[in-house]
Order: structure tokens, then C-alpha cells, then sequence
């Protein structure tokens, strides 16, 4: 055995690409499936898990990530071998944040116990919205009160740690709709709350429609409103869209914007290895066919020159609210922030959008409202 | 070559309105007199700039050879030389058709007489030559050839009854074209034995052999070894090279003499030397006096090109002067914009002029162009008695030293049909066109007559005819002179401050409602930034129209797709990318377009 000490540290992500029907904003790489197709898909992403037997060796696994598409799709059966297989081939650290990602109307009181029995510690439920009316035109296939009942069925199977993804910006929102459903999540107290905008992606329906969003100044203000109604109910800000009680930000996220290795396994999943960057294919039939051999799978590698890995360092470091550290910088580059971006960083601490602080640079609350205009600057 | 029989030479051109099938019918008697076989036969083959074929037009004058086997068993050698066919290069087509003894004229059996037909038969005709109507595009369903036949004999008053009847694009019927041109255009005439007198109507740059000067020659004899002089550059080079026109080839011959039409080569540098309409002679035994006719051409419209990458104004130079050495008409003279950098201001004929060599510079040598809207010469009378002559709107003097001003004015004729009359009024009317009378051709058609203002056409006129006629307006127009008028500068102002690249000159009448509409135009292109930005539009201090762009308040992506981090990536990438395209003006970025967006006020 290779000596602890020696291991790096790694998160995985698992991609499950089923989802039972596409919601109108969706661009993600999903679609329905059929059970053969799901079974065929859980054998191929086993082998898959298999190939890196040696790779593992190497690296302590922090977190794992279960996302899609919709994960929690697959039956028991399917989650559980997949998750055996995970532990044989990797070293997962003990007490590592495992999540799942399921949308209310795929779950039930057993399936729900069977995660927790297979040691998985963290649920993220896609609720979007407490308003049937605004899950309808979203394209949601479940009722605020399916969720409710989810909601209760996993606090009783013994998650403690709870996501509920939420989406203002959706036609026909109002701040007050906005707000009533913040004050409904805050109610049932769930650790973790993603608050995200809808964006419309081209491809999806919605793009093909001509829809009534609500206008920017509103948008803003739900912005707003998201920050200061949660933080007075015990919730802090540490990404652009994710909020969390103390202790319980998703570490596996943190993971990405701090740029840890993570390893993406399944249809279309990303990885990032030692500043090479790659992803699996998309294509279906090639991936069921070649998932044992992980290099025949890999598509879009790229070995990040340091200009990419400090574009990245800021622009993702920047979603953070900590900013991003003046000595993270030079350990990782071996240079003076300044050196390479003075002139963007001076330029928006001068117009607000940034603020220094402690060794850090952050951006402001108008600059969050703005990042990607800070953020473009910082492409060099 | 020596001893060609004058009488077998026939010189002629092809005039036609636009799309009337000019460059159509020019390749089937290439192709039917068998200069070339079909594999080597590319649709259009005098249109041999790309961007001629892709437009359909013709810019430069190309000229080819061909022999002609008679029905009366003799050969012929028939020079073609193709005319340019837009009123930008008016002048280019007068010389052309100076080098030939006739012209076939080309009608469009649906369409009938156009603005330019007339416009070109006129020219024709002042120039001596035998005008020889042909009428095309007889296989479309619309066609009406006794329609168009009598309306040629009515309106221009030339007979036209036997008209070869044609479609050139299925080859039906051209054998009589070849047969009429044998029989109805004069040979030349002009003595081998004479000093020589022959007339450029065009040149070419080439890398290796240096300016190629095509001519006509009208008296004497040139050949390798003569010295000859050009009459009004008084430039003088020994010939190197004379030989006349293959399909897009040279073919070198022994010698060009009076009646024949070819090309010359003397080493020559520049193009500028050899002005089209130039006269060249012998310089050890000149000619008397020069032909008739030559001028010098000037720019009429002019602006503004910067390098969208300040880096590349040296680039551009080296492009433009390239340019020129094909080009003798297009100016350039450096100039620096407070908004745009350093760049240069450019002299075109013609707003298509300026077109084909933006897009030149664009295509051929790679350059990203910001162009400032196009302005004429407007002369400005100070004060102090001087007289200004100014191409750039920033150059105008405070009004305190402005006596009066002057703007270029043109003779523009519209050929209508009667149920647009009114519309077409209407526009004139809008450009400030001063009606000078009406023309009915036919009972259907009414030739429309104005006075109008350069400046007013030189933007969208031409579209704004189409629109508003539904495509059955066709315009003409030469210069006319100069007349005094009420000019104003417009400036723009962005964030309070004067972005220079944007001034325009414009009627006191319409400044107004030009400011407005530029404001409103400034607002669409100008990308919201941190600050709300006013944009105003100004006479002197006075502010007459202003929009406000609002301030940028939320720019984020939410969402990252998990570990997808190269979607992120290319959407920043997208935006530095845009970024790129602006131009700092104090403190507010313009993306580059913004800059030409004084050339869409029409736009509906």
C-alpha cells in the first residue's frame, strides 16, 4: 500500500443522466431512459468506476457527488452497487460529505433509508418552488406537496444535512411570490439553500418562447432579498448562488471554485487532474461501449498553461464571498497578485465592485450583481 | 501580328442597366467565338475579381479578344471591352467607351429602358458611337420584346426593329449578335504610318511586370523598344512589352497599331502615372495634341478607416497603398481621431467605391475596420476670404469664422413606374431635392428629374428608392456643381463628453430630427454599462435631442454547471471578447459598429 501521506485528495462526481421528463430551462445532459437502458447505464458507469482501480491509489477521496440529470431515479439496487463499487476502488475518507441530488416525486420512505445505509450523508432536493403554479410552467413534475412529504420522509430516515434548490427570476414571479416562498423554506429549516436565477440557455423550450420574466430591477431586488431574509434566519452567503448555516457549506462545490482535483465519472462528466482538464464523451452508445477503458471515454483534454490556471484561480475563486487569498495566490504561482492583475483589481476596487480585506479580495455585493463583467477582466 | 486587316477588327462594349444580362452576354460570345473551351469557361469570366462575381458587378474594365469566323467565310477579330456599370465610375466608362467604335446595348425584354440604359446610350452617343440594341432575357414569362422594341425606338429615338431577339443566359439566338456586330459596328480607322496617339482607359498592377496600361490606338504604331510619353503626367518609359487580351491572360504580339486595342508594359511603378484617359505618344515623334476627353478624377465621398486593432495601422497602410497601385482614384491621408486612434482618411468615387475596398482590405489583407460615416467635400467660405475645402467634420471652423458653406449637389434622374410617382416625390422631397420636371416614357413610366444634395444619396438613397418603389425605381445622377446651403455640424456627446469620430455635417432642416433618430440609434448599439450614460446630440452648445442609456444592474451566472467550468469560460471568453470590440471614450466603451450607425438612420 502507498503511504497515506503520499495521497493527494480527490472529490468524484457521479453523473446518472435520467431525468423522468426535462424541465423547460433544462440544457444539462439528461433525458428519460427506460429501465433497460438504466440498468445498461448502471453496468457501464460500474466498469467505469472499476478502470481507475489503479489511478485511486494515488488519491483520498473527500466527497462524493451523486448529481445529474436525476439521480435518485435509479432504484436502490442500482444506487447500491454503485456505491459498493466506489468504496472498493477508491479510499474514502471517513466522515467525507457524500450527496445526492433528487427530485421530489422519484423519492419514498425506503429508498430514502437505503441512502443513508449506504453511508450517503447529504440530500439535495430540486424543489425549485413552493407554488404549483410556478413548477407547472417550469416543466416540474412534482406538487409542492409531494416535496413536503419527501422533505419529511428524509428528515425521518436521518439526513440532517438537507439542500433545497430554489429559482426566483421564473415568468410571472413577483418579489412577493420570491419572498413567500424564501420565508416557507426558512420555515422548514433545511441546512443548505441553493438560490439560484433562472437563465435561459439556448436549446431549451424556453428559449423558443417568448416569456414574461420579471425585469432586472426586480431580479435584483429578489437578489437582495435572498441575502437579507436569509441571513437573518441564521443562513450565510460563501458562493454567489449557495447559501448555508455555519458549518454545512457543500464542500464538494467549494471544492470546484478552490480548484481541487475531482474526477467526473458517467455520461458527459468533468474532471479536473492535476491542471489537466477533461471530459467524459456525451455520446451514449461510445460511452457503454468504452466506459472500461476510461482514455477511449476522455474528450476535450486540455493541460491548463499557468494563464489558464490563474484565469481560473480568479474567476472562480471570486464566486466565493472569502474572495480569493493574496497567499493562495503566490503559493500557487509564485508571484504577487498585483504582478499579473493590477490593473483589473485596481480598477474595480475603484468603481466598488471589488473590496480588499485581511489578505483577500472579494467581490462587493454590487460587484456579486455584476461578477461576470469583474470576472471577464480578469481573463488575461 | 503585323499586316491585320483593319476592316476585320471591330472594337465595341456592351452597355446595360444593372442585371440586364451585360456580363451574361459577354461570356456566350466569348464562348461561341471559341476562345476558350467549356471546362475553362467559369460563368462571368470578365468579372474576374471575386468580388465582382459574388456582387454581380462590374468594377474594374476588363477587356478580351476573340475571333469571329463570318457567315462570309472571313475572320474577324473582335476586342470586347467590358465597362464598369455603376455611376461611381462614370468617368471610367466614358474613357472605356472612347476605345470603341460601337456599342451593343442590352434591354431587358420584362424590364425595358432604365435610368441607366438612358444614362448609358447618352454616353454612347456623345462618343460617336453606333449604338446596336439587342433584347435579352426572352425566355422569362414577362418577356414583352415588341414592347420594349418600339419603347427603344420612341424614347431613344434608335432604330431597333431588326434587335437581335436573345436570351444569353440558354444561348438562344447570340449567333445574330455576332453576325449584327460584323455588319453594323464600323471598323476602326487611324493610320499605322501616323505618330503615335493612343488612349488609356485603364491599367493594371501587376508584381512582376509592373503597370499594365491598357489602350486603344487611334494613330500610329507602338511597340517593344518604343519610348513613350504620357501626355498628361508627362511621364516617359521605354515599352518593354505590348500584346493584347486572352481571357484573363496576356499575350504578348510584335506590335499594336492604329485600329487595335491591347496592353502596354514599360515598367512603370505606379499606377498613378498612367491616368486613365491619358494620351500616349511617341516621345521621339509626338503626336500633336492629346485625345479628347481625359480629366482628372477626384474623390467625391470620404471617411474615416481605422484598424479595429490599433496595432495594425501600419498594416493598413501597406494595405492601402497596395490598393492604390490599382487604383488611382482611391485617397488616403493619415489622421488621428481622439476616439479611434490613428488611421486614415480615405477618398472614394463613390459610396461603392468605398464599399469594394473596405471589403478589399477586409478579405485580402485580413483587417478588421472601424469606418466613420461617409461625408462629402463641403466647401466652406470663411470670413477672412479663405476657402476651405473639408473632407472631415471634426476640421470645421467655429462658426464665428464661417462666412457661408457650399455642398456638392448632383443631376439625378429616376425612372419610375407612374404608380410610385408619388412615393419617389416624397423621398426626393425628404433629401431636400429641388424637382426640376418630369418625363412620361410611356403611358406606364415617368422619368423624375432633380437637384439633389450629394450628401443626401450618398447613405441609403439608393435603398430607400428600391423600398419605397418596390424594387422598380432605378436611378442616375452626375455631378452638378456646388451650391450654397444652411450647414450645420451635428455632434454627438457620450457621457457629456464630444466623441469626435460621431460629428457629421447635416442641413440645419434635418439636424434635428437626424440627432434624434442618431441618439435613439446610439442607445441600441451602446451596451449597458456601470453608470447610466446620457448620449445627446448637439449644434455647437445646444443640445437638440438625448436618450440615456441605463445602467448595467445585474450581470451574473448563477448557476455553474458542476464541474463544467469550460461553460463558464466561454461565456467570459465571450464577453472579454466584446470588450475587445469597443473603443474607450473616456469612460464609457462604443463598440466599433457604433461608429457606423449614422449610415442606418433609415433603417425601419
Amino acid at each position: 500500500m502507498i503511504n497515506k501521506a503520499m495521497t493527494e485528495e480527490l472529490e468524484l462526481y457521479l453523473h446518472i443522466p435520467f431525468c423522468l421528463k426535462k424541465c423547460s430551462y433544462c440544457d444539462f445532459l439528461s433525458f428519460q431512459g427506460n429501465e433497460a437502458e438504466r440498468e445498461a447505464y448502471t453496468e457501464a458507469l460500474l466498469k467505469e468506476i472499476s478502470a481507475y482501480k489503479e489511478f485511486a491509489l494515488e488519491y483520498e477521496v473527500t466527497s462524493v457527488f451523486l448529481g445529474g440529470g436525476t439521480p435518485s431515479i435509479l432504484n436502490a439496487s442500482q444506487m447500491e452497487r454503485i456505491m459498493e463499487s466506489l468504496r472498493q476502488t477508491f479510499s474514502i475518507r471517513k466522515l467525507g460529505e457524500i450527496t445526492i441530488e433528487a427530485n421530489p416525486g422519484t423519492l419514498n420512505r425506503d429508498k430514502l433509508r437505503a441512502y443513508r445505509s449506504m453511508g450517503i450523508n447529504r440530500l439535495s432536493m430540486g424543489l425549485q418552488s413552493f407554488k404549483n403554479e410556478d413548477l407547472k410552467c417550469l416543466g416540474r413534475i412534482h406538487t409542492c406537496e409531494v416535496f413536503a412529504e419527501n422533505y419529511e420522509q428524509a428528515r425521518n430516515a436521518g439526513f440532517t444535512n438537507i439542500n433545497i434548490d430554489l429559482m426566483s427570476g421564473i415568468p410571472y414571479q413577483t418579489l412577493q411570490g420570491w419572498e413567500e416562498n424564501l420565508r416557507q423554506a426558512v420555515k422548514l429549516a433545511p441546512e443548505h439553500i441553493s438560490a439560484y436565477s433562472l437563465i435561459i440557455e439556448e436549446g431549451t423550450p424556453f428559449y423558443r418562447q417568448k416569456l414574461t420574466l420579471p425585469p432586472e430591477e426586480e431580479e435584483r431586488a429578489m437578489y437582495e432579498l435572498t441575502h437579507n431574509l436569509l441571513r437573518e434566519h441564521g443562513y450565510l452567503q460563501y458562493e454567489i448562488s449557495n447559501y448555508a448555516k455555519p458549518g454545512y457549506a457543500c464542500r464538494h462545490n467549494v471544492g470546484y471554485w478552490k480548484r481541487k482535483n475531482y474526477l467526473g465519472l458517467g455520461l458527459g462528466a468533468a474532471s479536473l487532474i492535476r491542471e489537466v482538464r477533461f471530459s467524459n464523451t456525451s455520446d451514449w452508445t461510445w460511452y457503454l461501449e468504452h466506459s472500461s477503458d476510461p482514455w477511449k471515454i476522455h474528450s476535450q483534454t486540455e493541460a491548463l498553461d499557468e494563464k489558464k490556471q490563474m484565469e481560473e484561480f480568479m474567476f472562480l475563486g471570486l464566486r466565493l464571498t472569502e474572495g480569493i487569498g493574496r497567499q493562495d495566490f503566490i503559493h500557487a504561482f509564485h508571484k504577487n497578485i498585483e504582478d499579473v492583475y493590477k490593473q483589473p483589481i485596481d480598477k474595480y476596487l475603484s468603481l466598488g465592485l471589488l473590496e480588499a480585506q485581511n489578505g483577500r479580495i472579494f467581490l462587493t455585493r454590487e460587484g456579486i450583481s455584476l461578477s461576470n463583467m469583474v470576472m471577464s477582466d480578469f481573463l488575461l | 501580328m503585323a499586316g491585320i486587316d483593319q476592316s476585320k477588327i471591330r472594337n465595341f462594349c456592351i452597355i446595360a442597366h444593372i442585371d440586364h444580362g451585360k456580363s451574361t452576354l459577354a461570356d456566350r460570345i466569348i464562348e461561341k467565338t471559341g476562345l476558350l473551351t467549356d471546362r475553362e469557361m467559369q460563368a462571368q469570366v470578365l468579372d474576374n475579381m471575386d468580388l465582382e462575381r459574388e456582387r454581380g458587378i462590374t468594377i474594374k474594365a476588363q477587356t478580351v479578344r476573340t475571333v469571329y469566323k463570318a457567315e462570309d467565310g472571313e475572320e474577324y477579330i473582335f476586342n470586347l471591352i467590358d465597362t464598369p456599370g455603376h455611376v461611381d465610375f462614370n468617368y471610367e466608362v466614358s474613357r472605356s467607351l472612347a476605345a470603341c467604335d460601337g456599342a451593343i446595348l442590352v434591354v431587358d425584354a420584362a424590364q425595358g429602358i432604365e435610368a441607366q440604359t438612358l444614362a448609358n446610350v447618352y454616353l454612347a452617343l456623345d462618343h460617336d458611337l453606333d449604338v446596336m440594341p439587342v433584347i435579352n432575357k426572352i425566355d422569362l414569362p414577362s418577356a414583352d420584346p415588341e414592347r420594349v422594341i418600339s419603347e427603344i425606338e420612341d424614347v431613344i429615338g434608335i432604330e431597333a426593329e431588326d434587335a437581335p431577339l436573345i436570351s444569353a443566359k440558354m444561348g438562344t439566338n447570340v449567333e445574330a449578335v455576332l453576325e449584327k456586330i460584323v455588319k453594323k459596328i464600323p471598323a476602326p480607322n487611324g493610320d499605322p504610318a501616323s505618330p503615335l496617339q493612343a488612349l488609356i482607359f485603364d491599367s493594371v498592377y501587376d508584381a512582376y511586370k509592373g503597370v499594365i496600361v491598357f489602350c486603344r490606338i487611334k494613330e500610329g504604331t507602338v511597340k517593344k523598344g518604343t519610348r513613350i510619353l504620357m501626355m498628361a503626367t508627362q511621364a516617359v518609359e521605354e515599352v518593354v512589352e505590348v500584346g493584347y487580351f486572352g481571357a484573363g491572360q496576356f499575350i504578348p504580339c510584335e506590335e499594336l497599331s492604329a485600329g487595335m486595342v491591347g496592353y502596354v508594359t514599360a515598367s512603370i511603378k505606379n499606377v498613378k502615372d498612367t491616368r486613365v484617359g491619358d494620351t500616349i505618344t511617341d516621345a521621339d515623334r509626338p503626336c500633336e495634341k492629346p485625345l479628347p476627353g481625359y480629366k482628372k478624377v477626384n474623390p467625391m465621398v470620404y471617411c474615416g478607416m481605422y484598424p479595429a486593432d490599433g496595432a495594425k495601422y501600419q498594416d493598413l497602410r501597406d494595405a492601402l497603398e497596395k490598393l492604390q497601385l490599382n487604383d488611382a482614384s482611391l485617397q488616403f491621408e493619415p489622421e488621428t481621431s481622439v476616439a479611434l486612434g490613428f488611421g486614415f482618411r480615405c477618398g472614394f468615387l463613390g459610396l461603392l467605391h468605398l464599399e469594394i475596398i473596405q471589403e478589399r482590405l477586409e478579405r485580402e489583407y485580413n483587417l478588421d475596420l472601424v469606418t466613420t460615416a461617409p461625408g462629402v467635400i463641403y466647401k466652406v467660405y470663411k470670413t477672412n476670404g479663405d476657402v476651405m475645402e473639408l473632407t472631415n467634420p471634426s476640421n470645421l471652423p467655429d462658426p464665428s469664422e464661417i462666412d457661408y458653406m457650399e455642398e456638392p449637389v448632383v443631376n439625378a434622374e429616376i425612372m419610375v413606374t407612374t404608380e410610385f410617382i408619388g412615393p419617389i416625390m416624397d423621398l426626393c422631397q425628404e433629401r431636400r431635392g429641388q424637382y426640376q420636371g418630369m418625363e412620361y416614357m410611356e403611358t406606364t413610366r415617368a422619368l423624375l428629374k432633380y437637384v439633389l444634395p450629394l450628401n443626401e444619396i450618398i447613405y441609403d438613397f439608393f435603398d430607400a428608392l428600391k423600398s419605397r418603389s418596390r424594387g422598380y425605381a432605378s436611378f442616375d445622377y452626375e455631378m452638378a456643381g456646388y451650391q450654397r446651403s444652411e450647414l450645420v455640424k451635428l455632434d454627438i456627446l457620450v457621457n457629456k463628453e464630444e466623441v469626435d469620430a460621431l460629428s457629421f455635417i447635416v442641413h440645419g432642416e434635418t439636424a434635428y430630427e437626424r440627432g434624434r433618430r442618431m441618439c435613439e440609434k446610439l442607445k441600441e448599439e451602446i451596451p449597458r454599462q456601470l453608470f447610466e450614460i446620457p448620449i445627446q446630440a448637439a449644434i455647437g452648445s445646444k443640445i437638440i435631442a438625448r436618450e440615456t442609456v441605463k445602467a448595467m444592474r445585474k450581470d451574473v451566472l448563477a448557476k455553474c454547471y458542476g464541474g463544467d467550468i469550460s461553460r463558464k469560460r466561454k461565456l467570459l471568453e465571450k464577453q472579454k471578447e466584446g470588450k475587445k470590440r469597443m473603443r474607450q471614450v473616456g469612460n464609457v466603451e462604443i463598440p466599433q459598429k457604433a461608429f457606423m450607425s449614422v449610415l442606418k438612420l433609415d433603417d425601419k
